[in-house]
């Protein structure tokens, strides 16, 4: 996405379900090939394939403990992998170092706990990457934070510090800053699980407007509402492995594995 | 009294007090300096890095002060002739000042890491995720916290520094005890009273150390 064409949260907020998204393009993103990762004698993920394409919203859902949150943490290497392959727009991972530092810059990374930097302000929070990775001056670093914060709707708090702001707020910045780097991909790991109920939407309602834009996107959530509205897939794990992927609407009406069958009896009666 | 008084304004204590504070002020720069890089070294992803610092670490903070200090007098002066002045008595200085160095910088690292761990392994993984490499992550979003999280225990390795000072008497750098040894020689009569004069001085220089450390750590605590 580019920053110019940003259209205000506010209108997106209240736009129905019917709005047309992007379809996305055919052309793969991120791939990843049999990989296969241990914690001890744990075996966290089990012979995944997954291939995420450009433009792409893929929720993935799933027990605790499925693997999820460490499926996502190898996309960007946070965890290394034990075998198998994971393509970044068709370049393999980077073991280490100042490449692996560029390909992280790549893929954005929404953390449940927010993860601001707690001694910088809201700003710096958001031109620290542009600055220090992709070497942007100062100045027009400045200018596309507070466009960013603009668009997520934090602008006026932009001097304040991380810990003077609510959850929503907090979570709207990390999404700007990983904007920032201008990512090819963001992941999200349940962003919105730590937040006050009455603050979910106005989080969610960026993410929306992301997945409008045609961001590719994955996201960790349990948000059955965002999924059915912006997801064009939705991956369903259980211990370490894929179990099924379908559209949203199929699988929340349909699902065919006893193991999504029991995942979804119990989110749904809760 | 005043016969006390006498006999203390005979000798030069300040000048004493200022080698112990010259002291301290070098070898608190150093060290610290030399524990920072240490502490980075012991969190780094590199193992024989980490290897390397916590070694280090293991080492001096486990060797007598005192045996360091004569290390450095009679190995590394005497036998292989290191010279850090051209001046006799400033060379001891400074053999002292890295004594002290190399022996708190075991102590500034262990206080640093000590606000290494303040700070929420998120802030390292969201810096690794924006693309900054290890060292930029730590400079600009980890040591920052760090050091504001470890200021009371990095002011009492600064106390137990300027204490230690007194250590360098062991290679006859003419600071404060060997001064107050000189004095009580002299002045048989007034043993306790030369030594609550010296012990008062170090309090006057050590409590201001404390009440500043104290201020700032809560001054400069990072919000969450
Ligand atoms: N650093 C680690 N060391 C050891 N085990 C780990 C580590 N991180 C995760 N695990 C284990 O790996 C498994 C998968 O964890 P993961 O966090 O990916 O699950 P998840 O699907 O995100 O769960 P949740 O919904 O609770 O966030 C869990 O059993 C977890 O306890
Ligand atoms: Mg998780």
């Amino acid at each position: 996405m580019s920053v110019e064409d940003v259209t205000p949260v506010a209108d997106q907020a209240t736009g129905d379900a019917d709005e047309r998204f992007p379809a996305p393009s055919r052309e793969p993103l991120i791939v990843l090939q049999d990989v296969q990762k241990h914690f001890g004698e744990l075996h966290v993920l089990r012979d995944i394939d997954l291939t995420v394409h450009k433009g792409e919203v893929v929720v993935v859902l799933g027990p605790s403990g499925s693997g999820k949150s460490t499926l996502c943490r190898a996309i960007n290497r946070l965890e290394p992998i034990d075998s198998g392959t994971i393509l970044l727009d068709g370049e393999p991972l980077p073991l280490e170092g100042k490449p692996l530092a560029r390909l992280r810059a790549d893929v954005g990374m929404v953390f449940q706990s927010f993860n601001l930097f707690a001694h910088k302000t809201i700003l710096e929070n958001v031109t620290l990457g542009p600055i220090k990775v992709k070497r942007m001056k100062p100045a027009e670093a400045k200018e596309l934070a507070m466009q960013l914060l603009e668009r997520v709707g934090v602008a006026n708090q932009a001097h304040k510090l991380p810990a003077q702001l609510s959850g929503g707020q907090q979570q709207r910045v990390a999404i700007a800053r990983a904007l920032a780097m201008q990512p090819k991909a963001i992941l999200f790991d349940e962003p919105t699980s730590a937040l006050d109920p009455e603050m979910v939407n106005e989080v969610l309602d960026v993410m929306v407007s992301l997945a409008r834009e045609g961001m590719t996107m994955i996201v960790v959530t349990h948000e059955m509402g965002f999924a059915r509205k912006a997801a064009d897939r939705v991956i369903f794990m259980a211990d370490g492995q894929i179990v099924e992927q379908a559209e949203p609407d199929a699988f929340f009406t349909n699902p065919r594995s006893d193991r999504a069958k029991d995942f979804l009896g119990k989110i749904l009666t809760h | 009294m005043s016969d006390f008084l006498e006999v203390l304004s005979t000798y030069d204590i300040a000048g004493a007090f200022w080698v112990n504070i010259r002291l301290a002020f070098f070898a608190g720069i150093f060290g610290l300096a030399l524990g920072t890089v240490l502490a980075l070294m012991r969190v780094s992803p590199v193992p024989s890095m980490r290897a390397i610092g916590s070694g280090y670490v293991t080492l001096f903070r486990n060797t007598p002060l005192t045996i360091i200090m004569v290390f450095c007098i009679s190995v590394l002066w005497s036998v292989l002739g290191l010279r850090l002045s051209s001046d006799f008595t400033a060379n001891f200085f400074w053999l002292a000042v890295l004594a002290l160095t190399v022996y708190h910088a075991a102590f500034f690292c262990e206080a640093i890491r000590s606000g290494v761990n303040t700070v929420p392994v998120g802030q390292a993984e969201a810096a690794r995720a924006i693309g900054l490499p290890f060292l930029a992550a730590a400079r600009l979003v980890i040591f920052p916290q760090a050091f504001r999280g470890a200021i009371a225990p990095l002011g009492n390795t600064l106390i137990a520094l300027i204490k230690n000072t007194t250590v360098a008497a062991a290679v006859s750098v003419p600071e404060v005890s060997i001064l107050m040894k000189e004095m009580i020689e002299n002045n048989g009569n007034y043993v306790v009273p030369i030594f609550m004069a010296i012990a008062v001085g170090f309090v006057v220089i050590v409590i201001p150390v404390g009440l500043v450390t104290t201020f700032l750590s809560q001054r400069l605590a990072v919000s969450r």
